[in-house]
Parts: structure tokens; C-alpha cells; sequence
């Protein structure tokens, strides 16, 4: 009952609030009755009526009043205060438009820039994983890498943590080829196990999941396959009745029977930059096991269990599976929650923005509050007019802030806009190695963040400006504000500290954020300058598998031949050859050992396999240290070789010359040759041991690359290799080429994001802050003209004077500068692993930083100082 | 702008419950039932104008009063005000812990017999 009457009275005054106008004309009827009334009443006691006419109007009292205090009564009265000060706000936008569009235009780019950041930050780290429950999903890895599938499988079967188990294999970009219907097409593919959907709460859109059976062939002769979304739109024009066709992979045909939703993106998730186009069942078999470690598991803890439990679980487990499997690949388990294992290796960065944008606002509501500051000091007249008039403080306060609000609001339009365009831009940048970018979008949540930091800007912006209007003597001010050097110069100096002090934090905010920028750019070009151990210049690389099986290592070496022969006879080839992996791509690794040496089976020097043919090396620009690279003479019938890279030749053989040294790989391979090693995993890191081994004496390998080094431009070169190659194998089917620099390129793309960001609020707090210099400085001069001219007459120079504001601009930016010095030396030591080759204290950018500052305060107290120097002292003393 | 509160010569939200008394009578406007506040009070209670309307609208918004344009004895356009069943409760507490009230400072001040 109390809620129905609370609506009733709401509805009421709705209603009363609709009709508003109409209310105000029926309630002057009815007082102009009572008066009317009581007229009547003093004619009717003897009154004349002119007279009962006037007493009744003055009994009655202001009937404006009257029926203004009776409508604030059911006009929130507020609101109609709220539509009065916006309208004023209004008015004073256009009067000022030049300051309305700066206004404008500042926190526009302000709040576009904190919006995208922010629908970034929401889509990686605060948004859960798109998965059911996603809270209990845990990352289960082997150390950093994959396990083997007896190891998953009794893991799965032992553990107590975890409701169910389920795991992916490895892959490559390119790993099956798709032939029949339409152009031959080299597909990515994902194994899975068979409940890898099913654990995840992933419902296939169209079709279902893999049943068991189809789980339990050879992981080469998938039965069945699941569509991603992508894939399916893209080959197949989204077309429902693929499902329960068959497709020709590796030329044997596998059953489609589903299609994945949109909203399931392995990709973004667990290999960020790599799209999946088909997945297929990873069968837990006998077979597989020989594979050695190519699992990653994932695990659904039970109610009540802990990643931290699960952990404490795992590695018991995993000592007794290592007591009763010896024969096994050791397994060391580490367990991660899934959120981490995704976003883990980009929070730092993340943070790093977020904070740097929530700097960039400070900087943007200090240099607005600045000029409100500015333009109050042109308005000092209306504000002490509108007090004369009745206008009490508070009312004041609320006008100004309610201009500020209101414009901040402007702005948040305009930054919408902006972080429309940048969430856009930003979920486009497939070449970025940075899981879920492509769920980045402007959602409800980035939306009530937008019109937070509105909201939020406008009060803070506004905050300073409207205490200041409080110390207003309403007096003095109606007076000519303009007395010269006592009026204006008074309430200039009674805000003057104000002023210096949003100038200097500015400053100080704007060289924080050049320094992170500046130390992240420096990482940045360090990164660039590592040497790789390879050249990626000029280097391209396409896949080039055949389509048919190869019945033995004499039909695989004609083919590799033939290849080989066919690409370099191209015009403008200076080398080509033929390798599994690229750099920067691939994780194979092989227990490896010297003839005749002994290792403990948990201190087993472990090496990264690359199999490769002659030319390789050239191609690549892998430098040589020792012995020979191989030739195309190292065949299926020669002796069996290999090389090895500097970490592996040091681990195997200390103080040794490696060549000629015999590793145990496929009984026995004779060491020719030692090159310079390779950084595969990431740029920043150094790389671990490599074994090459010769492509024409093995058949175990993943992938057939062939990699050129040519002066031809990648897309001109596609056409030629492929007519080139038509007549070994005119099914071949062929991508476009990669360049070597692109891969190098999704390899510090994280890097290179946060960089471009950081720079770009860098450069736009720079921007600002010297702006904010330049209003402080060109206001106090225009303050003083009086004052400067009386100076002059009195014979100060003009460079005397100039030099007293230049001294003063740099007293501003020197403290700010300071300042901002000490926090960024406390604060970048937290970049820490953002870092690389520079210290948090790096004196190049500190002092670079600093000079940068000096440079743009001088120039900013330049053009002021100047006009300053150049006021008539006559005119300015007349002019008062 | 600023504006002063009108006097308060009457304990709060007496005048509300003054009118919605007189509305027990029946159908009223604005005039008569200042007039009759005074007829009644003996002119001892005299209703400024500036209060009574702010306080009719005031009551209509809570609902307990509802007001329909009529013609007044003497042919002119007037609003009538009467009472709703919201307004008879309202009233019914009102002048119960009006009464309350009253009895306390009696009690205090020794008026009670």
C-alpha cells in the first residue's frame, strides 16, 4: 500500500510537471477569484471599489511571488533551476565559442581516448572469459609447454580438484589442406579432445560436438570436423547445410558435424593472432602418446576446490606418475586460472595505459579548470551583477558548475565518437599477437564509464572555478572592475596560486607521462635492434605441402629438388630453401645428447628441432660459426648429419670443437656445422639450443615452408612461384606469402601497441600542458598591461621585462618538472618486465624528458613575453 | 533566487490539517475555506493567502485533496476543492497526534484541569 501511494504521487507530479504551463495560467485564475472575493466582501461592507480593489490586491500580497512559491511546490524545484542554468550555459557557449570549441574539443579527445582505453581494459582483463562459469576454468601446463597424452590421461583420471579434464594439441598456421569443391585452400586447424567443447560450455550453433567414437581413429585421419564461425561465413557464405557434408582434408574426407557460435573464439583466447578455421578430434590413443608432449589441458575445478589446491594436487601426482612411468616424458605441472593464463601476459601493459589515461584526464580537467579560471576572470562583472540581483552562493556554485557538466557532456559526445572509430580500429588489429582484441567494443558498460568520467570531468573541472566565485565582493566588483593595477590585480592574485598550482601539476602529470613513454619507446627501439640471429629483410615464405603423401624419403627427395630448383631459377631469387618452422613460430623440442654421454633424466639437455634443406640458412640469414651448412649432397642415401647452434654445441660438447662430434638422434648423426642461434620464442628473449637436421633425411616434420630471399616485392613474387611450382603439383594449393618482417613484426606488436598508445597521450599531455602554460602566462601579462606599461614609463627595458615572465614560466616548469621527475623515478620501477635494455632510472630519458619540458615552457612563455614587451606603455596607461 | 520561508505562527503542518478539515464540510475553494478558518477561529485564526495556496497544492500533490473548476454562488469560474479517501485517513492521523501533542504541552504547562 505505502508503494502504490509513493507511485500515485509520483504519477501526480509527473503529471503536474507535463501540463506545467497550463497549471501556472489556472493557478493565477483561482488566486485572481479569492481576489475577486475579497473585493466583493470590502464593496459589499462600504467600501468604494477601486479602493476594496487595491487593499484586497495588498492582503493578497505579490501574486507573482504567490504563485511562484505555490509552484515550487510541485515543480521540483531544482529542475526548473537546472533548465534555467543550462540555459544559461548555453548562451555563454555561444557567446564564447571559440572557448567552447577548445573546451570542447580537449575533453572530447580526453574521454575518446579514456572510453577506448577503457573498453580495451574491460574487453581483456574485466569481462570473463566468453565460457560457462569461467571463474573454475584452470590452465594446466607442462612448466610452460604441453604434456604428453598418458601423462594427461592418468592426470585426468587420478586427480581430485577437477570435474573433468580436457585438452588441445598443438597446431600450425596452414597444418591441413582443403581440396574438392572450390579453390584448393590450406586450412589452421585445432585437435581437441572430445569433451573440450562440452567442458568449456561451448554449444555448437549449428550440429553438435564429436561423439566418442569419433574420438578414437588416427589424429591423421580426423572422421569428423567442427566449423569455426569465421570459416564457415568465409568459405562456405554461412550456409546451414554444410553440416553432414563431407570435406576433402588431406585428401581423405572427413564429416562436418557443426558449426561453432561467434561468441567462441579459440583463437583470441589460446593463440592470440593465429585464426582456427576447422577443429578436429585429438583421439587419446597409443598413437598420440608416441607424439611425445603436445597437450594442453584445461580443468573445471569441482565446487569447493582451488587452483591453488589443484596445484598442490598436480605436482604429488605427477612425482608418483614419474616413480611409476619412467618411460614417460616427466611432467612438471603448473596451473593457472584461465583469466590469468590469457591476460596474464598483458595486465602489466594494460595498466599501464589505464593509469596513463586516467593522467591524461587529470591533465585535461587541470588545463580546462585553468581556463574557466581565465574566462571568470572576464566575467567577475556578470557573476557580481547576477549576486546583486539575488542569485545566493550556492546558486552561483551550481551555475557554474552546471556549465562546466554541460560542457563536458559536449565533450563526451565527441568522445564517443572518437572511441567508436578507436574500439573499431583496435578490434581490426588482427596482425596483433594480443588475445580477445577482437571483442573489443563500445559496450553498455564503456558507455556508463563514458558518462561517468563526463560527469566526473565537469565537477572537477568546474570544482576550482566555482569556489573561486565565492570570494567575490559584490561591491568592488560593480564598480569598474577594470581599475587597473588595484581591482583586477586583487582578485587576479587571489587566484593566482591557483593558476601557478593546476600549471605546475599539469607539468608535472605531462612529464610522468613522457618519461613511461619515452622509457617504453627506448625498450621498444632496443627491441628493434636486437639482433634475431637472422635477417628478416627481404624474406618471404609460403607454405608449399604437397598435396599427396610422399610414399618414401626417394619420392620426398625429387619432390624437395625439384622445388628447390624450379624457385630458384625465378628472376631476382637470391636464395631459397625449405624449413618446418619459422622463427618466431613452433615450439618442437627433443631430448638431445652426445654420443657416449649420460644425462640424469631431469637435467636432459632438451633441444628446439628445426628440419631444414640446403639454402636455408642463406635464406634466412642464419650466420655460419663453424664446419659447413648442408648441401642438397646430404640426401636420403648419405651419411645421416646435422648441425647444431653455439647454446647447444656449448651445452653438449663444453670447451669442444662441435664438429665433427656425433649427437644420438636416429642412431647416431655426425655434427657438420655450428650456427649463430636463433632468438625463436620472443625478440627479448636469448635463444635456447636448436638441432637442424636435413630435410632430405627425415620424414618427420610438420610443415614444408619454403622461405626465399628475394629483391622482389612479396605480392609480385606469389604469382611467379606459384606457375613456377604448378607442374610438380598442380593441386598445391598457395596462400599468399608471408614476409619473415611480418612475423617479426606479430612478435613485438604488444609492444609496439603500447607504445603508440602511450606516445599518443604523451604527446597530448605535452600539448596541454604547454597550452596550459601559455593561458597562464599570457593571462597574467594581459592582467598586468597597466602595470607593465607603468614599469616601462618608469624605463624598465623591454628585455628586462621579457626575461622577468621568461623566469617566471621557467620558476612554473621547473617545479613542475621536478615534481614530476621525482614521481616518475618512484613510479617507473613498476614497469619492470615492460622494460627492456633500459633501467627505470635511464639518464638519457630523464634528461632528454626534461630538456623536451624546458624547450616547449620557453616557447610557450615566448610569444606572451613578447607581446608583454611590446605594450606602448602611453596607450596602456590611457586606457584606463 | 533566494526566497524566505512563509511564517510558521502555527505548529508545522497545522494549516494542511485545517484544511482538510474545513473539506469535511464538502466541496470548497481557495476563499471560502480561509473564510471559514476565520468564522470559525472567532478571526483568531486569520489564513495568509501566500500559505494557503502553496498549501492546497501542496495537499492535491499528496492526493489527499482533489480540485475540479465549478461555479461559485455568485456565477464564477472557481476551484472546488474535496476531500479523497487518502485525505479522510491522513486527516483521521493527523488530528490524532495533533491531539497527542496538544495534550503534552497542556499537561507541561498545568492548563489541564
Amino acid at each position: 500500500m505505502r508503494c502504490s501511494t509513493i507511485w500515485k504521487r509520483f504519477r501526480l507530479r509527473l503529471r503536474y510537471l507535463a501540463r506545467h504551463s497550463e497549471r501556472q495560467r489556472l493557478l493565477w485564475e483561482e488566486m485572481d477569484f479569492h481576489i475577486q472575493s475579497m473585493t466583493e466582501e470590502l464593496v459589499a461592507s462600504g467600501m468604494p471599489e477601486p479602493e476594496a480593489r487595491a487593499a484586497a490586491r495588498r492582503k493578497f500580497g505579490n501574486m507573482t511571488r504567490n504563485s511562484e512559491e505555490a509552484r515550487s511546490v510541485w515543480i521540483v524545484r531544482w529542475m526548473s533551476d537546472l533548465a534555467q542554468d543550462l540555459r544559461q550555459a548555453f548562451r555563454g557557449m555561444r557567446r564564447d565559442a571559440g572557448f567552447t570549441t577548445f573546451v570542447i574539443l580537449i575533453a572530447g579527445l580526453g574521454i575518446g581516448a579514456s572510453a577506448t582505453v577503457f573498453s580495451v581494459v574491460n574487453a581483456l582483463l574485466l569481462r570473463p572469459l566468453p565460457f560457462r562459469d569461467p571463474e573454475r576454468l584452470v590452465w594446466i601446463a607442462n612448466v610452460e609447454w604441453s604434456m604428453q597424452v598418458s601423462q594427461y590421461l592418468d592426470l585426468r583420471e587420478r586427480n581430485k580438484s577437477f570435474s573433468d579434464l580436457a585438452g588441445s594439441a598443438g597446431y600450425g598456421v596452414g597444418d591441413i589442406e582443403l581440396t574438392g569443391t572450390g579453390e584448393p585452400e590450406r586450412l589452421t586447424s585445432a585437435p581437441v579432445t572430445q569433451n573440450f567443447f562440452t567442458l568449456l560450455g561451448v554449444q555448437p550453433m549449428i550440429g553438435r560436438s564429436f561423439a566418442v567414437e569419433e574420438c578414437r581413429g588416427r589424429s591423421d585421419t580426423p572422421p569428423a570436423a567442427l566449423l569455426s564461425y569465421g570459416f564457415w561465413q568465409r568459405r562456405f557464405a554461412s550456409d546451414r547445410g554444410v553440416v553432414g557434408r563431407k570435406l576433402t582434408l588431406d585428401n581423405k574426407p572427413v564429416m562436418v558435424v557443426g558449426v561453432l557460435p561467434a561468441s567462441f573464439d579459440f583463437a583470441s583466447v589460446f593463440a592470440p593472432g593465429t585464426p582456427v578455421d576447422v577443429f578436429i578430434p585429438w583421439p587419446l590413443t597409443d598413437e598420440t602418446n608416441g607424439h611425445g608432449n603436445t597437450m594442453q589441458a584445461i580443468g573445471r575445478l569441482r565446487p569447493g576446490a582451488t587452483a591453488e589446491g589443484a596445484q598442490a594436487e598436480f605436482t604429488v601426482l605427477a612425482k608418483q606418475l614419474e616413480i611409476q612411468h619412467p618411460e614417460r616424458n616427466p611432467v612438471k605441472p603448473r596451473l593457472t586460472t584461465l583469466q590469468r593464463h590469457v591476460n596474464g601476459r598483458v595486465s602489466p601493459a594494460l595498466i599501464v595505459l589505464a593509469c596513463a589515461v586516467g593522467v591524461v584526464m587529470l591533465i585535461v580537467c587541470a588545463n580546462l579548470s585553468n581556463l574557466q579560471l581565465a574566462r571568470l576572470g572576464t566575467r567577475q562583472k556578470e557573476m557580481a551583477m547576477r549576486a546583486a540581483l539575488g542569485a545566493g552562493r550556492s546558486r552561483l556554485l551550481r551555475q557554474m558548475l552546471t556549465e562546466s557538466v554541460a560542457l563536458s557532456c559536449c565533450g563526451a559526445a565527441l568522445g564517443l565518437i572518437l572511441a567508436i572509430a578507436g574500439t573499431r580500429a583496435i578490434a581490426h588489429l588482427d596482425a596483433f599477437n594480443i588475445p580477445l582484441l577482437a571483442s573489443v567494443r563500445l559496450d553498455g558498460d564503456a558507455l556508463g564509464f563514458t558518462l561517468l568520467a563526463a560527469a566526473l570531468t565537469g565537477v572537477l573541472f568546474g570544482w576550482l572555478p566555482a569556489l573561486e566565485v565565492r570570494s567575490f565582493a559584490v561591491g568592488e566588483m560593480l564598480k569598474d572592475g577594470s581599475r587597473g593595477s588595484s581591482a583586477g590585480h586583487r582578485s587576479g592574485l587571489g587566484h593566482a596560486w591557483v593558476r601557478n598550482g593546476l600549471v605546475v601539476s599539469e607539468v608535472a602529470f605531462a612529464c610522468t607521462l613522457l618519461v613511461a613513454a619515452g622509457l617504453l619507446l627506448r625498450s621498444f627501439l632496443r627491441v628493434l635492434d636486437v639482433d634475431p640471429g637472422f635477417q628478416p629483410e627481404g624474406v618471404a615464405t609460403l607454405r608449399v605441402d604437397p598435396s599427396f603423401q610422399f610414399s618414401g624419403l626417394v619420392q620426398q627427395n625429387s619432390y624437395i629438388d625439384e622445388v628447390l630448383r624450379r624457385t630458384r631459377s625465378l628472376p631476382g631469387m637470391r636464395a631459397a630453401g625449405l624449413t618446418d618452422v619459422l622463427p618466431l613460430e613452433g615450439d618442437r623440442s627433443w631430448q638431445v645428447s652426445g654420443k657416449g654421454q649420460v644425462y640424469p633424466k631431469d637435467r636432459h639437455p632438451e633441444a628446439y628441432i628445426r628440419v631444414v634443406s640446403d639454402g636455408y640458412f642463406e635464406s634466412v640469414g642464419i650466420r655460419l660459426q663453424a664446419g659447413r651448412k648442408f648441401t642438397e649432397r646430404d640426401r636420403a642415401s648419405s651419411e645421416p648429419v646435422a648441425m647444431v647452434n653455439e647454446t647447444l654445441a656449448r651445452t653438449l660438447w663444453p670447451g669442444q670443437d662441435a664438429v665433427g662430434k656425433v649427437v644420438t638422434q636416429d642412431g647416431g648423426r655426425r655434427v657438420v656445422g655450428v650456427v649463430g642461434d636463433v632468438r625463436h620464442e620472443a625478440l627479448e628473449k636469448a635463444g635456447d639450443s636448436e638441432m637442424y637436421l636435413p630435410m632430405r633425411q627425415t620424414l618427420d616434420y610438420p610443415a614444408m615452408n619454403l622461405v626465399v630471399r628475394t629483391v622482389l616485392p612479396p605480392d609480385r613474387l606469389a604469382p611467379a612461384v606459384r606457375a613456377a611450382l604448378r607442374p610438380i603439383d598442380s593441386n598445391l594449393p598457395v596462400r599468399e606469402f608471408t614476409t619473415l618482417q611480418e612475423l617479426v613484426d606479430k612478435a613485438v606488436s604488444p609492444r609496439r601497441f603500447l607504445v603508440l598508445l602511450l606516445a599518443g597521450f604523451a604527446a597530448f599531455a605535452l600539448i596541454l600542458a604547454s597550452l596550459g602554460i601559455y593561458a597562464v602566462i599570457s593571462y597574467s601579462v594581459s592582467q598586468r598591461v597597466q602595470e607593465i606599461g607603468i614599469r616601462m614609463a618608469l624605463g624598465a627595458s623591454a628585455t628586462h621585462l621579457q626575461s622577468r615572465i621568461l623566469l617566471r614560466t621557467f620558476g612554473l616548469a621547473a617545479l613542475g618538472l621536478g615534481l614530476g621527475m621525482a614521481a616518475s623515478r618512484a613510479l617507473t620501477s613498476t614497469l619492470g618486465s615492460l622494460l627492456f635494455g633500459v633501467t627505470p632510472g635511464d639518464p638519457f630519458t630523464f634528461i632528454g624528458i626534461g630538456a623536451l619540458l624546458i624547450v616547449v615552457a620557453a616557447l610557450a612563455g615566448y610569444f606572451p613575453a613578447r607581446r608583454a614587451s611590446r605594450i606602448d606603455p602611453m596607450v596602456a596607461l590611457r586606457a584606463s | 533566487m533566494g526566497t524566505d520561508k512563509p511564517k510558521a505562527d502555527l505548529l508545522p503542518g497545522t494549516l494542511d490539517m485545517l484544511v482538510l478539515k474545513m473539506l469535511m464540510r464538502g466541496h470548497l475553494h481557495g476563499y471560502a475555506i480561509a473564510q471559514l478558518i476565520q468564522q470559525l477561529s472567532d478571526d483568531l485564526l486569520r489564513v495568509e493567502e501566500g500559505s494557503l495556496y502553496p498549501a492546497l497544492q501542496r495537499l492535491e500533490l499528496n492526493g489527499w485533496i482533489e480540485g475540479e473548476w465549478g461555479l461559485s454562488a455568485n456565477n464564477r469560474r472557481a476551484r472546488f476543492y474535496k476531500l479523497t479517501p487518502d485525505g479522510r485517513k491522513h486527516l483521521a492521523e493527523e488530528s490524532a497526534s495533533y491531539r497527542q501533542v496538544t495534550g503534552a504541552v497542556a499537561r507541561i504547562m498545568g492548563f489541564a484541569s
